[in-house]
C-alpha cells in the first residue's frame, strides 16, 4: 500500500503527512508538483501549507501544476485523494470539489484544536469512524471560511456529501458549519482541519485525558488503506 | 507597452473580511463619509505588440478561467488601458 504526497512550492505540512501515512502502516511516496508521475500510487494527500504564498487566491496556482492534470484524471476514475487545508483549496480550485474558501470572517488566522462531527462515514477516507462520531482535529488557517452558492449547498446536505461539521463552534464562519466535503464517489475528501497533526501520542491535540494525546487523524490514513486493500 | 487591463471583485453577496477591516479602520479615524469598502483585484497584462480582439479574447479566457474564481468573484471588466501610462 502506497499513499503519495504531493510537494509543491510552499508546502508545509508533506512531510508531517508522510510520517501520518507511515504510523498508519503504508508506505509514503514523496511525488512532486512539476512532474507528471504519479508513480503508481494507490491514493494521494494534497497536504497543507501555502503554496505560491497563497497569490492570486489560495491553491489556486498550485491547482494548474503539472502533476494536477494527472491527479485530476486518476480522482475522475476512482483514486481516492484527500486535501488538507491548502488541498482542500486545491481540489476547490480544480473543480473536483464543488463550493470555495475565502478569508476567515473574523479577519484572523485561527489555529485550535477543533472538534468536528463525522457526517459521513462512507468515503473512502472515513470508513474507520462510526457515523457522527466526534473526533478531535487541530486546525490552522486564514482563509478557511467555505462557502458556495444556495443550489450547492442544497445538494452536498441533501446527497450527504457534508463529511465534516464543526462542533461547539464555528472557527471561520464556513456555511452550515462545514469542514469537510466529499464527490459523489467518496474517493475525493477535503477539509481544513489537519488530521495529520493527530496522529501520535505526545504530539497530538489535547483530550481529556491528557495533553497532546489526541490519535483522531490516524484513521483517516487506517480507512483508505482498509479501502485500497480491500 | 500595450496593456490589459482585468479587474476582479468578490461576489457583491459574499463577506468580504479584508474590506471590513479597512472600513472599520477608516471609522476609527473619523473618516465616516465612507460606509463601506470592498477589495478587488487589478490585474495588468502586457501584450507584446498591439491589442487585437484575439488578445482580448484570450485576455477574457483567463479572467474567467484562471485570475479569478467563478465561486466566490466576478470579472468586471477586461479592457485596453489608455495609450500613456500603465496605470491609467
Amino acid at each position: 500500500m502506497r499513499i503519495g504526497v504531493i510537494t509543491f512550492p510552499g508546502s508545509l505540512d508533506d512531510r508531517d503527512a508522510q510520517r501520518a501515512i507511515r504510523l498508519a502502516g503504508a508506505e509514503p511516496v514523496a511525488l512532486w508538483h512539476g512532474e507528471h508521475d504519479l508513480k503508481k500510487v494507490d491514493a494521494i494527500v494534497l497536504p497543507g501549507g501555502f503554496s505560491y504564498g497563497d497569490y492570486l487566491r489560495c491553491g489556486a496556482i498550485a491547482s494548474h501544476s503539472p502533476i494536477m492534470a494527472e491527479v485530476i484524471d486518476a480522482a475522475n476514475k476512482g483514486l481516492p485523494v484527500l486535501g488538507i487545508c491548502n488541498g482542500f483549496q486545491m481540489l476547490v480550485e480544480a473543480h473536483l470539489l464543488p463550493g470555495g474558501l475565502i478569508r476567515n470572517d473574523h479577519g484572523r488566522f485561527v489555529r485550535r484544536d477543533q472538534m468536528i462531527r463525522v457526517e459521513n462515514n462512507r468515503t473512502d477516507w472515513t470508513s474507520a469512524f462510526d457515523e457522527n462520531e466526534e473526533i478531535v482535529i487541530p486546525l490552522k488557517n486564514g482563509e478557511g471560511g467555505y462557502i458556495a452558492d444556495e443550489a450547492t449547498l442544497d445538494r452536498l446536505e441533501g446527497d450527504g456529501l457534508v463529511t465534516f461539521r464543526y462542533v461547539g463552534m464555528n472557527p471561520n464562519g464556513s456555511l452550515n458549519d462545514i469542514a469537510g466535503i466529499s464527490n459523489e464517489r467518496g474517493n475525493v475528501v477535503g477539509l481544513m482541519p489537519h488530521p495529520e497533526h493527530a496522529v501520535e501520542r505526545g504530539f497530538g491535540p489535547n483530550t481529556n485525558k491528557a495533553m497532546r494525546s489526541g490519535m483522531d487523524g490516524l484513521r483517516f490514513f487506517t480507512s483508505v488503506i482498509a479501502r485500497v486493500l480491500v | 507597452m500595450p496593456t490589459i487591463v482585468v479587474e476582479v471583485m468578490p461576489k457583491a453577496e459574499l463577506l468580504d473580511p479584508a474590506g471590513k477591516a479597512v472600513s472599520g479602520a477608516l471609522a476609527r479615524l473619523g473618516h465616516t463619509v465612507f460606509t463601506s469598502v470592498r477589495i478587488g483585484k487589478r490585474f495588468e497584462l502586457t501584450v507584446d505588440g498591439p491589442v487585437t480582439e484575439a488578445t482580448l479574447a484570450e485576455a477574457r479566457m483567463i479572467a474567467e478561467e484562471m485570475l479569478s474564481n467563478q465561486v466566490i468573484e466576478d470579472v468586471i471588466s477586461v479592457h485596453e488601458a489608455p495609450a500613456v501610462g500603465v496605470g491609467a
